[in-house]
């Protein structure tokens, strides 16, 4: 899921200083899920933007909030609202805030920062374990991701950092990711494939803006 | 460089300004007593004047650089153009190194690049000197570099860190600087292991100069271990420093006939390196 945090207060009252009807949108998946954008925290959101002087229009929780004809389809059944806004605070990621800017012509602000791809942990606890490069490996690496879990993204074994006990030099509370990728493929027998030199990643897969569009073709799995 | 019996560099940061005059008096002062200088890339993720520069400044001067490069700061093009660059400004020993993260710095909201490890960078480097790129293209010509890499003897888990040892070797490097080395006996044990290598090795030395430092590096630098003996020393002695550079020079003398050469860090003590070298 898309890990989202709220910004601080006082920034979002910033970014919102000098409309006065806003109009609120939140998202029932992952912002939902991480406790940023669902319906208790739009509703915190609508109190506290009222207990400062702003006058809330209406608001709305969209099942994904970055689906655009969803979205389009939600601000029309929210049309006379809309209408009587100056601004829309979006409680999703910055592909939600994206939907609804491609969908209403007021101003859309962004109430939360996008952080990553993350996998839970456990209730309230997300990491991230991809990093979306386009060019997965993990075949090679035991089932564990250098892009991503080591801060440097070495793809051919530790820095000179790991220290005596296999923590990471960057962050000494995290296992160095090459220990994990170590331990990993020991455990499965697989220790040869470290041992192959992994040539730089091709970031031509990883352009933005990605695009892409489903056809059938041959050979796939479906 | 590499053609010596046993080889002696010394580190020197380059200045975090635009005045090198500091910078050349050192290099100055080490000119005839080293072998080489190593000069540092942008160390701790601190902003100093560019490696780069600073090589060519010592090549004027006559005197034998390393080239010490991360990967860091720049992506594999910009790389491979200031490794042609360096050529051209006759560099021939290079030291390919991942780098420092760049939060421990002081520009910590750059973003910092790592397109490559050290590991693809002593690849392209082996490249380069067959007149490839890392794209696979073709050079006018080819370089002539001697590639060099780190190397911390004592890192755990010691299987992982063989085997990262062999795939720079397996890339194409040549010699091997460690980290700072004090025991010995470790050591030892170490260059046993790896005597069939056709590698050189080049022992760390970092010069101590206090009982503190050495307690903070026994804290904080992974695989290096001051022994007690050595602490117990410095804590003894009226003037540590001086301490520091008899221990040096010491254990320089120890490593003769154990290392390929020694690589000695002075930490800004630079001017102090012939005294330990006399004293050898
Ligand atoms: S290699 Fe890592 S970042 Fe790339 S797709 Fe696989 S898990 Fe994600
Ligand atoms: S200690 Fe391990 S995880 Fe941390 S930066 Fe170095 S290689 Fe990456």
């Amino acid at each position: 899921m898309i890990i989202t945090k709220q910004k601080m207060l006082s920034d979002i009252i910033k970014a919102i200083t000098g409309y006065k009807n806003i109009f609120i949108t939140g998202c029932g998946s992952c912002a939902t899920l991480c406790k940023s954008g669902g319906e208790e925290e739009v509703a915190q959101m609508e109190k506290y933007l009222k207990t400062k002087g702003f006058n809330i229009t209406g608001s709305t929780i969209i099942d994904e909030a970055c689906h655009v004809l969803l979205t389009k389809r939600t601000y029309r059944e929210h049309l006379s609202k809309i209408k009587k806004s100056d601004a829309i605070l979006v409680m999703a990621c910055g592909a939600g805030v994206q939907a609804s800017s491609n969908s209403v012509e007021i101003p859309v602000i962004p109430a939360l920062d996008t952080l990553f791809l993350g996998n839970t942990i456990r209730f309230g606890v997300f990491e991230q374990y991809c990093s979306m490069c386009g060019d997965c490996l993990l075949e090679i690496t035991g089932g564990v991701c250098p892009a991503t879990r080591c801060p440097k993204g070495l793809l051919n074994g530790p820095c000179g950092g790991v220290d005596d006990d296999g923590m990471c030099e960057v962050d000494r509370t995290l296992k160095c990711a090459w220990v994990e990728i170590y331990e990993s493929l020991k455990k499965r027998g697989h220790l040869d494939r470290m041992k192959k030199i992994i040539p730089p990643k091709d970031y031509s897969k990883n352009r933005h803006p990605g695009s892409l569009t489903l056809k059938k073709r041959k050979g796939s799995a479906k | 460089m590499l053609n010596k019996d046993f080889i002696i560099t010394a580190e020197l940061q380059p200045p975090k300004g635009p005045s090198v005059d500091e910078f050349l008096n050192k290099a100055h002062i080490l000119k005839t007593k080293v072998d080489a200088l190593n000069v540092t890339d942008n160390q701790r993720a601190i902003v100093r004047l560019s490696s780069l520069a600073g090589c060519a400044m010592l090549v004027r001067e006559g005197i034998t650089p390393v080239f010490q490069i991360t990967c860091r700061d720049r992506n594999r093009l910009a790389i491979q153009s200031d490794l042609l660059g360096a050529h051209a400004l006759g560099i021939r020993n290079v030291l390919a190194i991942t780098g420092d993260d760049i939060s421990i710095g002081d520009h910590r909201g750059a973003k910092q690049v790592f397109d490559i490890d050290s590991i693809q960078l002593i690849s392209i480097i082996a490249g380069l000197n067959k007149g490839i790129t890392a794209g696979g293209s073709s050079l006018a010509g080819h370089t002539d570099f001697n590639i060099g890499a780190t190397l911390n003897p004592f890192a755990r888990p010691e299987e992982l860190n063989m085997m990262r040892f062999e795939k720079k070797s397996m890339a194409g490097a040549k010699f091997f600087q460690t980290q700072p080395i004090y025991d010995i006996n470790a050591f030892k044990k170490f260059m046993e292991k790896v005597k069939d290598k056709e590698v050189k090795i080049i022992a760390g030395i970092l010069v101590l100069k206090s009982a503190k430092m050495a307690h903070f590096l026994n804290k904080n630098l992974p695989g290096v271990h001051v022994p007690f003996a050595l602490i117990k020393e410095l804590e003894t002695s009226y003037d540590p420093k001086k301490k520091g550079l008899e221990i040096a020079a010491r254990t320089i003398q120890t490593l003769k006939g154990i290392a390929h050469g020694v690589h000695i860090m002075a930490m800004g003590m630079e001017e102090r390196i012939p005294e330990i070298l006399e004293m050898v």
